[in-house]
């Protein structure tokens, strides 16, 4: 179900006359109204007057999200501070929170994009939305309300946590949608199981899972324990919260909403703009917020676009689901590596689990790349030949896919330490 | 006759047999027979133990990746020469051996030798062709 058809299939030439004529209008208003921006514009010698269309993009200075926290608490804001009616902030686990700030019209759009994400998966007026996401400074809970709202779906904020009642009130009030992160749905897969509920009996139709990492083997496992058809979406509060990008009814990468949010792929190291299908850094601008627009943020999460049409209908450029982050990034005897291709050829390799850790050191001036991969049931053989010819056969698929010489060690399973769910994947050693 | 061994993989590095051993005690296991394999980085324990679907269930449970193997036991005279013998015929047979070991029952002046074959099947019906006795499941967990 496409929600807004008119701007989810403008023909190309159309969209990219409307990005053009929003990026000029962007530009110009955060030269006047924004010092940040001015003072970076200066600086790369471009002017508002050097940018006519959207193809001028790559002339502007990229933004980072170290340089958004040094302006916090106002100092990205474009527009009058009475103008503002909602403030989000991330985390600020890491440092200073990003600032978020709405205007009406910002709520507006955000309510659109959400609304577009959440009829991908078929949602409808006549759909209730269980919204497992945090409300409050956290963007997850209001802008899947937001979105739910606009449709006219009945929502259900109950937000995170209380899984008890969450499994009471999917029942008691018949869920058919529900958004919270991938991993907290397998919790509640779990807890309904122990619980005795039969899930194809629920009624659950879909399902919208972002704000973390998630994978294709943790989708089929969704799918089938809730029984619902699980749809990646993909946001962050730099930009305005979810609703950046979301996947259709096909679950075939992420349409991003590129009437809003204008995306490119760069080299992470050199910054030039990637073609589409070539693997980099996803970089967006918010071509139509007003309060906190953004300008070629580089959102270090890496991914690759597709422009290939979508059987859907929709017009937008796609986004493969996020393949790692600039942040993981190995340099290994010259050559790039992100953690997730070496993840990609280990999942092709019959039996072996992505249960893995890099460990990366210098021996003698070079490089050294070892792959601990966790031994399971399916791997293991009593015989040490069979362990070492699988040993030989991972580093073997790892060089030819990825040009790496690795070391592969099968370790004991569970050895590989998780922190909070979350597997530490890189241990840099070396020291330079 | 065939014989359930099970195998455990474990890092080479210290305290991983104790881990193993405290789960076989702490469910009043007992090893019949072992011996572990070891490389730079990991090692195999192979043991026959008396209850073996059990050890494998609470190893697993410990964590542990356990596999279970099908050996043949061939019971031979505690004498020279008798571990030529069955080598020269496995050799005339063509059987290759995976790995093997033994111990001795000095009572009885017998060793047992356990064996691991490709083809076990086919290994148990070369040795019981040649008047070797070979040991059944219930015999292994009770030596």
């Amino acid at each position: 179900m496409i929600f807004n058809r008119e701007f989810e299939t403008l023909p190309l030439t159309v969209l990219r006359a409307h990005q053009s004529a929003q990026l000029v209008r962007l530009v110009h208003r955060v030269y006047e109204r924004v010092p940040f921006y001015r003072a970076k514009m200066d600086a790369a010698g471009v002017k508002p007057a050097d940018i006519r269309t959207i193809d001028d993009i790559a002339r502007l200075p990229f933004t980072t999200k170290d340089e958004m926290r040094e302006v916090y608490p106002y100092g990205l804001l474009a527009c009058d501070q009475s103008d503002i009616v909602e403030i989000h902030t991330s985390s600020g686990t890491t440092g200073k929170p990003v600032v978020d700030a709405y205007t009406r019209n910002d709520i507006e759009v955000w309510s659109e994009v959400m609304a577009r994400t959440l009829a991908m998966g078929g949602t409808t007026q006549h759909d209730i939305v269980q919204n497992a996401y945090g409300y409050g400074l956290f963007t997850g809970g209001l802008g899947v309300h937001y979105g739910a709202r606009k449709i006219g779906a009945v929502v259900i904020p109950i937000s995170g946590g209380n899984t008890k009642r969450q499994l009471d009130l999917m029942r008691d009030f018949g869920t058919t949608v529900l958004a919270c992160t991938p991993s907290y749905s397998l919790y509640l897969a779990e807890a309904g199981r122990e619980e005795g509920i039969d899930f194809s009996k629920v009624g659950l139709k879909a399902g919208f899972f972002g704000a973390e990492p998630w994978s294709e083997n943790m989708r089929a496992e969704i799918q089938e324990k809730l029984h619902l058809k699980a749809i990646d979406i993909y946001g962050l509060t730099e930009i305005i919260g979810p609703g950046v990008a979301s996947e259709c009814e096909q679950q075939n990468h992420l349409h991003i909403f590129e009437d809003h949010f204008y995306p490119e792929v760069i080299d992470p190291t050199t910054g030039a703009v990637l073609p589409p299908g070539e693997r980099g850094e996803l970089v967006i601008t918010t071509l139509t917020k007003d309060g906190t627009p953004v300008i070629r943020y580089r959102t270090r999460d890496i991914t690759y676009l597709d422009r290939e049409p979508c059987p859907c209908g929709r017009t937008s450029v796609r986004m493969h689901r996020i393949l790692g982050r600039t942040d993981d990034m190995l340099v290994i005897r010259g050559v790039n590596v992100f953690p997730s291709q070496i993840e990609q050829v280990l999942l092709h390799i019959d039996g072996v689990e992505p249960h893995y850790q890099l460990i990366v050191d210098r021996r003698a001036q070079l490089d050294d790349l070892e792959v601990q991969v966790e031994m399971n049931d399916g791997l293991f053989s009593d015989t040490v030949k069979a362990i070492e010819l699988k040993e030989r056969e991972i580093a073997e698929e790892l060089h030819s896919a990825l040009l790496i010489s690795a070391k592969v060690k099968l370790v004991e399973p569970k050895s590989i330490t998780r922190s909070e769910g979350k597997a530490r994947r890189v241990i840099d050693r070396r020291q330079i | 006759m065939k014989i359930q061994q099970i195998s455990v993989f474990l890092e080479n590095k210290p305290g991983r047999l104790a881990s193993v051993a405290q789960v076989l005690k702490d469910n009043a296991i007992n090893i019949r027979a072992l011996t572990v394999a070891d490389t730079l980085d990991f090692g195999v324990l192979r043991m026959v133990v008396n209850r073996p679907d059990q050890a494998m269930a609470v190893l697993r449970q410990a964590g542990f990746t356990v596999k279970a193997a099908t050996i043949i036991a061939v019971e031979i005279d505690d004498r020279e020469g008798v571990f030529y013998d069955i080598m020269k015929l496995c050799d005339a047979e063509g059987l290759n051996i995976e790995y093997t070991y033994s111990f001795v029952e000095q009572q009885a002046k017998k060793a047992i030798l356990f064996m691991r074959f490709e083809d076990p099947d086919r290994a148990a019906a070369i040795f019981t062709q040649h008047g070797y006795r070979l040991l059944t499941n219930e015999e292994a967990r009770s030596i």
